[in-house]
């Protein structure tokens, strides 16, 4: 039997994801409390919100009554407390098991026996994070993709104890937000990373290995496949330093050769070259040339 | 700048019929395309091209390479239509005025040229063979549905289509044999053919189809 439900809350609101999860949620029409640690960051959060919905009316995306009741929908609290009559918790906070374990666990003694627990851990086990609840079976992976708010996808994953009632619980709740839930099982990195942390080490190994240069791997991808983005663009994009990040997650879980990071990422991020935040990557955003030109 | 094809038995598998029809004769063409015939060098050729398939620019020249001949292959996956890509593969000894006259050359025929090392899988092989190796493992494995997998990667990072739906379509068998080129040269897990590659072609060798 699915649950219904009508509160959700997301923990780690302030961030880039939570934020993006929340308005899916408030413009879905679910009652959507936005929790984090930091004050200042749920309120950077509430100014990119209203930036981001503007924006939508701007375009005509969106009316400006709707904008404001989005807007009405999403409260904001740094009070674990304050989610004790949410129907469904998802989190969105460091990418680190014990983090998602502590709060998983002091969110089994703030919430309602039958609240459900989503992840949005992109590497980590569903089932290990759910150990750290009283209710494993109530727990769920929920990996939404950046931007949120813009993108219909979640991957959606059962770990080993997951009930079938909160499978379908959640599985219901994304469809009603409008999301497209695809079902992966529990392993690292589900399906999108599992395939996309590998292809773009391979990209950066061939950088390493002489075979061409970034922007000629980036325009064969591109004009060969049709990609939107080449892999050392998009890199450069998500960041070096998030791409090491992945790496170990992702190669400590699966011992996959692929996965490890390549010597040249970590001279790169060692060099303070981590993409477009830092100016220079492999391509440099500020003269347009490339890595190694 | 004038071209002439040189065929082998069968029609190039870089030229359409425009491209084709813009060649000229060897003696009047300032750039020879080996598109299967017997390879000749040529020092009074601004520039030689020689089409590729899985092998690699120093299987035809040796490593030392000649200065003024160059690899090529445009890009297909595997039995769907030729993309606008051309690899165009470089050696050492190849200056950036060559490799630059082989770009444009290409560019000027309405492709994209992206510059290569003569290393076996070029750039695309290189990097999807082994992406679709771990897709068809991972559906093996049951990590997820076809039809889920695909959509993820439609969905989640704007791909034109899915990995699985790619390399079916395109032919496993012919996957097998992108597979096998790199599995010989880089002997790893991610490069040995999938097992649904391996099948498929067992399957077009049974129908007496081993070239594929």
């Amino acid at each position: 039997m699915t649950k219904q439900i009508k509160t959700v809350a997301v923990c780690g609101a302030g961030g880039t994801m939570g934020m993006g999860i929340a308005l899916v949620a408030a413009r879905a029409g679910y009652q959507t409390i936005c929790y984090d640690l930091s004050e200042a960051g749920l309120d950077n959060s509430r100014r990119q919100s209203e930036a981001f919905l503007q924006n939508s009316v701007s375009r005509g995306k969106l009316s400006q009554q709707d904008s404001e009741g989005i807007l009405s929908r999403m409260t904001r609290t740094t009070k674990l407390d304050d989610l004790a009559g949410c129907d469904l918790v998802i989190e969105a906070v460091f990418e680190s098991l014990e983090v998602k374990q502590s709060l998983i666990r002091s969110l089994d003694k703030v919430c309602d026996a039958s609240t459900i627990f989503g992840s949005n851990t992109s590497t980590l086990s569903i089932t290990q994070i759910a150990s750290g609840s009283a209710h494993p079976e109530r727990v769920v992976g929920l990996h939404f993709c950046l931007p949120a708010q813009m993108m219909k996808l979640i991957e959606v994953s059962p770990g080993l104890v997951t009930s079938e009632d909160t499978l379908a619980s959640a599985w219901a709740w994304c469809e009603a937000s409008g999301q497209m839930p695809v079902k992966t099982q529990d392993r690292p990195g589900f399906i999108l990373n599992a395939l996309l942390v590998p292809f773009n080490n391979d990209a950066i190994r061939a950088v390493e290995a002489g075979v061409a240069s970034p922007e000629d791997i980036d325009l064969a991808i591109k004009t060969g496949l049709g990609y939107k983005m080449g892999p050392l663009e998009l890199l450069d994009m998500v960041g070096l330093d998030t791409q090491v990040l992945l790496c170990e997650a992702f190669y400590n879980a699966t011992l996959d050769p692929r996965a490890a990071a390549p010597p040249l990422l970590h001279r790169m991020v060692a060099a303070g070259l981590l993409g477009r935040k830092t100016g220079r990557g492999f391509f440099n955003y500020n003269t347009n040339a490339m890595f190694g030109a | 700048m004038e071209y002439a094809i040189l065929k082998g038995e069968s029609d190039p598998r870089f030229a359409d019929d425009a491209i084709l029809a813009g060649a000229v004769t060897y003696e009047a063409a300032h750039i020879a395309i080996y598109a299967g015939a017997p390879f000749k060098a040529d020092a009074a050729k601004k520039l030689i091209l020689i089409e590729l398939g899985e092998e690699c620019l120093s299987e035809h020249v040796g490593e030392d390479g000649i200065a003024n001949v160059l690899g090529f292959a445009r890009y297909r996956n595997g039995n769907d239509p030729a993309s606008s890509l051309v690899e165009v593969v470089r050696q050492d000894i190849h200056d950036e005025e060559t490799v630059t006259l082989a770009r444009a050359f290409f560019e000027g025929l309405g492709l994209r040229a992206a510059v290569s090392a003569d290393q076996v899988g070029r750039i695309i092989s290189r990097l999807v063979v082994p992406k679709y190796n771990s897709a068809l493992r991972l559906l093996d494995e049951g990590l997820a549905s076809q039809k889920d997998m695909d959509l993820t990667c439609k969905l989640g990072l704007g791909y034109p289509d899915g990995p699985i739906e790619r390399v079916v379509r395109g032919g496993l068998e012919h996957h097998y044999l992108r597979s096998q080129a790199l599995f010989e040269v880089y002997p790893s897990q991610s490069t040995a053919p999938a097992r649904r590659a391996v099948v498929a072609y067992r399957r077009a060798v049974g129908r007496g189809r081993p070239g594929i």
